[in-house]
């Protein structure tokens, strides 16, 4: 077999899909969140014809605009990566999940896409109502699509609705089972909702870092701030409940991944212990230094003060996931959810004592959660990715199986140009993004290059335009 | 079957059309970056294109995930069998998608330059590495089974070297034409002279590839030159004659500024119909039919529905946000 740096394309392959798929996924899991504050910030502008909230739509539409590209070119390489390194996989899922994927494109990829000009650039051009139309159709858009990408990645977790032809095809069998198999709807409210709070706690840590730089002044910080500590006083605790739910719906259907997830290498027969932390052993089939709580496993998965459970001393080796992985993943992910659900409480604690804007402690440990969510949500991705291993298609097409006629070096050296790139090209991204956030909103805060001057367009200026279709005067100097 | 099969090669071959037209024009003005060096030219044309190149590459999206939905066979052989050149359109995508936002956000000079270069060498390497695919599927590939059996550097011949530059100069014919239309003033009269350049060496292009398809293959010459035949496909050839003449005239002439972009766009619409004209009925050539490659009919028919009500509604809207930033942009009134 031949190898890249004594690796195999299989294994340089899946390295590669995870690291293009956890870069793609933070700017999503970004833009997801901020195209509906957007939205928000755009209705309640309109609303109340409160100057702050343009000021901050203006401050973060530049923001978003940067997160957005970066998404979307990171994107198009997950769409053709299932082509290049996992052409059995595509061959042989094409017939169900390419639909899904085309309807992808069909409902959302354009939607976004075609709005996302006018919102960006249309505010002088279009009047208050379409501008308003468009900024709400990039936010459907960005939910859309997670719909259809997760009812895909469900699908993989929880395969159902098909049958298989006689090449080895899977064939759909019944679109509706296809689409709403068991683990979509518990995974597209978890996703989403992480995506909601990733991005109030990035807009929340941006607000606390202006507070403690002392901006108060500046009346577009604690509106921001305010905003985002509802956001989260609100998603947090709602995420722990629906993460719940979905470790019981994962329980159901994949209860392989729950073992490695709670580290139970053995089977339980009275009463499932909670471990709390522990060093995965998997080829002594062990945990090691382990911290355990009894019984609270059992009551937590809903088994019952004396529950059963099985243990992965029940499953055959090679049907084993890389439990380390999944066990710390895990354990990361549910560790900032309850941090989260501390900031939250604190900031309704805060705002009913009229410390809100106040507390320093409360900013300093908003500002130190803000990239949390990011984290968080990878450790997520990882979870549950990792937990399905060894196969692609649950109980149906093993990983291994999946993989492109590919030579490892061909893998191996694009996994390396991958690398390359991305921290160079992402990471300048990352850096303007952080430089856009050190600077607090103006109050003549301009959006991107056509709010600062006017265009002409074609005898028509936007000026006149927007007073013809009976939008408000401009503002002063900005459009 | 027959049916269902075709209309969806029909619907990929638009996706791809658009797509070569939409982002071909806006990756043709990264290649034609170098002949305007001052930033003020250069920040112009970006804004021409910056509120509507997303949904420009969006085609390719639909491009790529219509053949893996609806010819997923033939997604699975051509994709590792272009591996380099796929890797390095995609690697090209980033740095040009992302030059569109951080050329803004750059404060220094020099970082300006530098995605500015990006910017170019983006659009150069995506129009290069579209050409080579396009010569690589034309020239034929390996097939062993349900899976591509050839080398890793099969795809490079000078065929696909002429492709790829050919491509490479049509995109910046396009990429001329559409400044030529969008601008006024001094840039508008370089865009146009350029147009003028580009316009002889496309046609150069599209002749060479012409002349070497049909001996590429014995199916593409039975096709293109056996008697009697060549009387109905002849009608191509001819039809790009005529259009070429149009292109010139139009390229001399002042006013009706869209002209020279809509012949262009007709002339790309040829080349097309040739191309389909030498790989019927297979998708990958003498290898893959559509029937084989094709998705089973359950499939085909859940996305039909869904195709057919959107892709409509996607051009009305597409079609107002072109609308929405329509005419002139005046080169006297900054942006930044």
């Amino acid at each position: 077999m031949d190898t890249f740096l004594g690796l195999e394309a299989l294994v340089l392959a899946r390295v590669q899909f995870a690291f293009t798929v956890a870069f793609h996924f933070i700017f999503p899991a970004i833009s997801i969140g901020l195209a509906s504050y957007l939205a928000v910030l755009n209705g309640m502008y309109l609303w109340t014809k409160d100057e702050a909230y343009l000021r901050l739509w203006r401050y973060w539409v530049k923001i978003f605009a940067i997160a957005f590209a970066m998404g979307v070119v990171s994107g198009i390489v997950m769409s053709y990566q299932f082509g290049t390194n996992w052409s059995v996989f595509s061959d042989l899922t094409g017939p169900v999940l390419g639909p899904l994927m085309a309807y992808e494109v069909l409902t959302a990829f354009f939607l976004e896409a075609g709005f996302l000009g006018i919102m960006l650039f249309g505010r002088g051009r279009v009047g208050p109502t379409l501008h308003m139309i468009a900024t709400a159709m990039v936010a459907v858009g960005t939910a859309v699509s997670a719909t259809w990408i997760l009812s895909v990645n469900s699908w993989m977790q929880t395969p159902q609705g098909f049958t298989m032809n006689e090449v080895g095809q899977f064939v759909p069998e019944s679109w509706w089972d296809v689409i709403f198999n068991p683990s979509f709807p518990y995974r597209l409210a978890h996703t989403l909702t992480a995506a909601y709070l990733t991005t109030a706690f990035i807009v929340g840590g941006v607000a606390a870092w202006h507070l403690l730089r002392g901006r108060v002044a500046n009346l577009g910080v604690q509106t921001m701030f305010s905003m985002a500590m509802w956001m989260i006083a609100v998603t947090a605790p709602l995420q722990i409940v629906i993460g719940h739910e979905h470790g019981l719906n994962t329980l159901e259907h994949q209860p392989v991944k729950i073992m490695a997830m709670e580290g139970h290498f053995e089977s339980h027969e009275d009463g499932v212990p909670l471990v709390l932390f522990g060093w995965p052993d998997q080829d002594a089939g062990e945990m090691h230094y382990t911290i355990e709580v009894p019984r609270v496993g059992g009551l937590i998965l809903d088994q019952g003060w004396n529950g059963s459970m099985a243990g992965l001393d029940t499953v055959a080796a090679e049907d084993e996931p890389p439990v380390g992985i999944v066990f710390f993943a895990f354990r990361i992910m549910v560790g900032i959810g309850m941090l989260m659900l501390g900031i939250g409480i604190w900031g309704l604690i805060a705002r009913f004592t009229g410390r809100l804007y106040d507390s320093r402690w409360l900013h300093r440990a908003a500002l130190v959660m803000g990239p949390s969510g990011l984290v968080a949500v990878i450790a997520g991705w990882f979870t549950t990715e990792v937990g399905r291993q060894p196969w692609v298609v649950y109980g149906q097409l093993r990983t291994a199986d999946a993989l492109s006629p590919v030579g490892a070096e061909a893998v191996g050296a694009s996994l390396i140009a991958f690398v390359v790139i991305y921290f160079l090209v992402f990471g300048a991204g990352v850096f303007y993004i952080l430089r856009l956030m050190n600077h607090p909103p103006e109050p003549g805060e301009t959006g991107l290059r056509d709010e600062a001057g006017p265009v002409r367009v074609a005898g028509l200026n936007p000026h006149q335009q927007v007073q013809e279709t009976g939008g408000p005067r401009p503002h002063g100097g900005e459009n | 079957m027959t049916d269902l099969t075709l209309i969806w090669a029909l619907i990929l071959a638009f996706a791809v059309y658009t797509y070569v037209v939409l982002d071909g024009f806006d990756l043709g003005l990264g290649i034609l970056y170098p002949f305007f060096p001052k930033k003020k030219d250069r920040d112009l044309m970006m804004n021409t294109v910056a509120p509507v190149w997303d949904g420009n590459e969006t085609w390719l999206v639909l491009g790529g995930g219509g053949l893996f939905a609806a010819f997923p066979l033939a997604y699975a052989i051509i994709l590792p069998a272009l591996y380099p050149p796929i890797l390095a359109m995609l690697l090209a995508l980033v740095f040009r998608g992302v030059a569109f936002e951080f050329r803004w956000r750059a404060t220094s000079r020099y970082g300006q330059r530098l995605w500015d270069y990006a910017f170019i060498g983006g659009s150069v390497v995506a129009a290069m590495a579209q050409g080579i695919t396009l010569g690589a599927v034309l020239q034929g590939i390996e097939v062993d089974g349900r899976a591509y059996a050839g080398g890793w550097w099969d795809w490079l011949t000078w065929f696909t070297l002429l492709t790829g530059v050919s491509v490479v100069l049509g995109y910046a014919l396009l990429g001329a034409c559409w400044m030529n239309w969008k601008l006024e003033g001094d840039i508008q009269h370089r865009a146009r002279e350029l147009a003028r350049g580009a316009a002889v060496l496309t046609v150069m292009g599209i002749v060479f590839v012409s002349a070497a398809t049909p001996f590429l293959e014995q199916g593409y010459f039975e096709r293109w030159l056996a008697w009697p035949g060549i009387l109905e496909v002849a009608i191509v050839p001819v039809l790009v004659g005529a259009l070429i003449l149009g292109l010139a005239r139009s390229l001399f002439m002042e006013g009706r500024d869209w002209l020279p972009f809509l012949l262009t766009l007709l002339l790309f619409l040829l080349c097309f119909v040739g191309l389909g004209i030498s790989m019927w009925p297979d998708v990958v050539p003498g290898a893959v039919s559509l029937q084989d490659a094709a998705s089973p009919r359950e499939s085909q028919i859940f996305m039909l529905v869904g195709a057919l009500f959107l892709i409509p509604i996607i051009l009305a809207y597409t079609i107002y946000a072109y609308w929405v930033f329509r005419g002139k942009i005046d080169p006297e009134e900054g942006y930044h």
